[in-house]
């Protein structure tokens, strides 16, 4: 990881504008790249998806943008017309991604969802003007706008996934930033009980004050979904979210032939505990991201239960008129999960710090220097 | 509780949660929660105002998914494949994604390209670091022990891979390197001894 000199994008189609990126952030999600498990990650590539910043150029065809403008940028790239887009699936676009038919366009995020070059820089080709960035309204603080283009949007639409009904118990595993919104997401959507596990105690701090959860550290008990199955009277959660994904600790095997020798997508530890944890008939949302290659799911387990699991990339822009009105009614307060803000000149410390999880790190922004 | 009918009771009424979570319930009608239910047709094609968009040049032979009837009207040519890993990517591409081979030689291309461009990285005045590239310097700055130490983290137990992972073919590469020259300085020394080389 390290900053080089590129030259500023250029507008490769009518529809394109170029925006100058003002506070990009990292992601979780960052990190699978990082550590070489998302497939066909070119050396030279310019991670990056949660990104805002100013109109700096638009393309002949672009007609809901002007120069000048604020934008922030959902971490998706679609086009508006697809049967996907078409239905709402912007994260599912057919029109952006020829490398895969299996996941959409994401920026920064390997040539697997499309090659396109991400926002942890100074400029970016922002495909699909028209459709894709939106006006950052006057009264949002950056902060909070950045953290829509993914981590917020992406743990709200978790809690949907959940089909949450008044009353249900929902235990989230992963306090970081997509974990912690889905928490506060699953109180929003009438929870009755929510319940974070994570392993690190800064975050599941955070899980107690900015989400309401009751929290357990995995670590301190021998078998997690042992003790979900006690606290439950023994009947299991009614919802779980995987707000984990592939490189789940917990279990050393499943972590390093996923994590490290990249033998499966990804470590399903998470997703197994999930799996284990809830009732029957009960359903799964699955936020964590895993590789393209199989993992070793307890799929026997999730079928003779009768689960429903329900998963996606989040399909942003769907969700920011809603979101909107949660943060303006200060029902979610994304700005409150960043802990450290890193120059851009600085970005290998960054990820180092984020993927080792020092100085009580939760949520990274990266400040451009031009910016 | 579970071996009756009844579901294990909730401590807090709903008026409790309310009081305590400022936001309780305002999406509990599913009509709030903007992705429920998963397919809803967008009117106003979000802003689009084409039914299949114009298509940007394909400059290059653009690699693609053979599970795409065509190459999709916008794309990314943010690293065109090149060299041995461009090779192997192109060949991969040949593959269906439901094809193990198709990500196993991608990923394999990956470290190909990786190792590629350190070597390419010797000459320019730039090499690479693996010591600033990695971010280490973090550990001493922003408190590596004492975010890891005390703190019944399971990651510990694995960290200790990372340097030998990422560490290991850089001090490989460096062994290949030194004796490489070991062997040329001393067949050199030879031809300096008495004029010609040796021969057995
Ligand atoms: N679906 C989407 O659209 C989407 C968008 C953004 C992120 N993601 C994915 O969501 C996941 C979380 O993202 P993030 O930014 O919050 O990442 P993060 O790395 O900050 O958080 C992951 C958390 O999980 C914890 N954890 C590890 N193993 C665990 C286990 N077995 N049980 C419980 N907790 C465990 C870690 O300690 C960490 O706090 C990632 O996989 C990311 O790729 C998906
Ligand atoms: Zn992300
Ligand atoms: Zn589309």
């Amino acid at each position: 990881m390290r900053v080089e000199e590129k030259d500023r994008p250029k507008t490769e189609h009518p529809n394109d504008a170029i925006v100058r990126v003002q506070l990009a952030a990292i992601c979780g999600s960052d990190l699978h790249p990082h550590h070489g498990m998302m497939p066909d990650t070119r050396i030279g590539h310019t991670f990056g998806h949660e990104f805002i910043g100013v109109v700096d150029e638009v393309g002949s065809s672009v007609r809901n943008l002007s120069v000048g403008d604020r934008v922030m940028v959902p971490f998706n790239i679609f086009c508006g017309t697809c049967w996907y887009c078409a239905r709402g699936l912007y994260s599912n676009c057919h029109n952006v991604n020829p490398n895969a038919t299996a996941v959409g366009g994401i920026y920064g995020y390997s040539h697997t969802t499309g090659g396109y070059d991400g926002g942890q820089a100074e400029f970016v080709r922002v495909p699909f003007a028209d459709v894709g960035p939106s006006t950052i309204p006057d009264w949002m603080s950056d902060e909070d706008a950045v953290l829509l283009t993914d981590a917020t949007a992406t743990g709200y639409f978790g809690a949907q996934l959940g089909d949450i009904v008044e009353g249900d118990v929902v235990i989230v595993f992963g306090a970081g930033p997509v974990g912690l919104i889905a928490a506060k997401s699953a109180w929003l959507m009438g929870a009755g009980r929510v319940i974070v596990i994570d392993h690190l105690e800064h975050r599941l701090e955070k899980a107690r004050t900015f989400a309401h959860a009751e929290t357990y550290n995995f670590t301190e008990y021998g078998d997690i979904v042992l003790e979900m199955k006690k606290t439950t009277d023994w009947l299991g959660a009614d919802v779980a979210i995987d707000a984990v994904g592939a490189e789940a600790d917990g279990n050393f095997t499943q972590h390093v032939t996923s994590a490290k020798f990249k033998l499966q997508g990804g470590s399903p530890v998470a997703l197994n505990w999930a799996i284990d944890s809830v009732r029957k008939g009960a359903t799964i949302s699955v936020m964590g991201a895993y590789g393209p290659l199989f993992s070793a799911v307890k799929f026997g387990d999730a079928m003779n239960k009768g689960l429903t699991i329900h998963t996606n990339r989040a399909p942003v822009k769907r969700q920011w008129p809603r979101l909107f009105e949660h943060v303006r009614n200060g029902y979610l307060k994304p700005s409150e999960l960043v802990t450290h803000r890193i120059p851009l000149d600085d970005i290998a410390e960054g990820y180092h710090m984020f993927s080792a999880k020092l100085d009580g790190m939760i949520k990274p922004l990266v400040v451009p220097s031009a910016a | 509780m579970t071996y009756t009918p009844h579901k294990p009771p909730i401590a807090e009424s709903p008026d409790e949660l309310r009081k305590r979570i400022p936001g309780w319930g305002v999406d509990l009608d599913a009509k709030d929660r903007p992705s429920v239910p998963k397919l809803q047709f967008q009117e106003d094609f979000t802003g689009a105002h084409w039914e299949f968009p114009e298509r940007q040049p394909e400059k290059y032979p653009r690699e693609r998914s053979v599970e795409h009837g065509m190459l999709t009207p916008v794309f990314g040519i943010a690293q065109p494949p090149s060299g041995v890993a461009g090779a192997i990517r192109r060949y991969a591409y040949t593959y269906s994604e439901g094809r193990t081979a198709h990500w196993l030689l991608l990923i394999a291309a990956d470290r190909v390209d990786a190792w590629e461009h350190h070597l390419k990285s010797f000459l320019t005045l730039r090499p690479d670091n693996p010591i600033t590239e990695t971010g280490v310097k973090a550990e001493f700055t922003h408190n590596g022990l004492s975010s890891r130490f005390g703190q019944n983290r399971a990651d510990v137990k694995h960290q200790w891979l990372d340097p030998v992972i990422v560490g290991g073919p850089w001090i490989a590469a460096a062994g290949i390197v030194y004796s490489g020259a070991r062997s040329v300085a001393r067949s050199l020394s030879l031809v300096g001894s008495d004029g010609h080389r040796q021969v057995h």
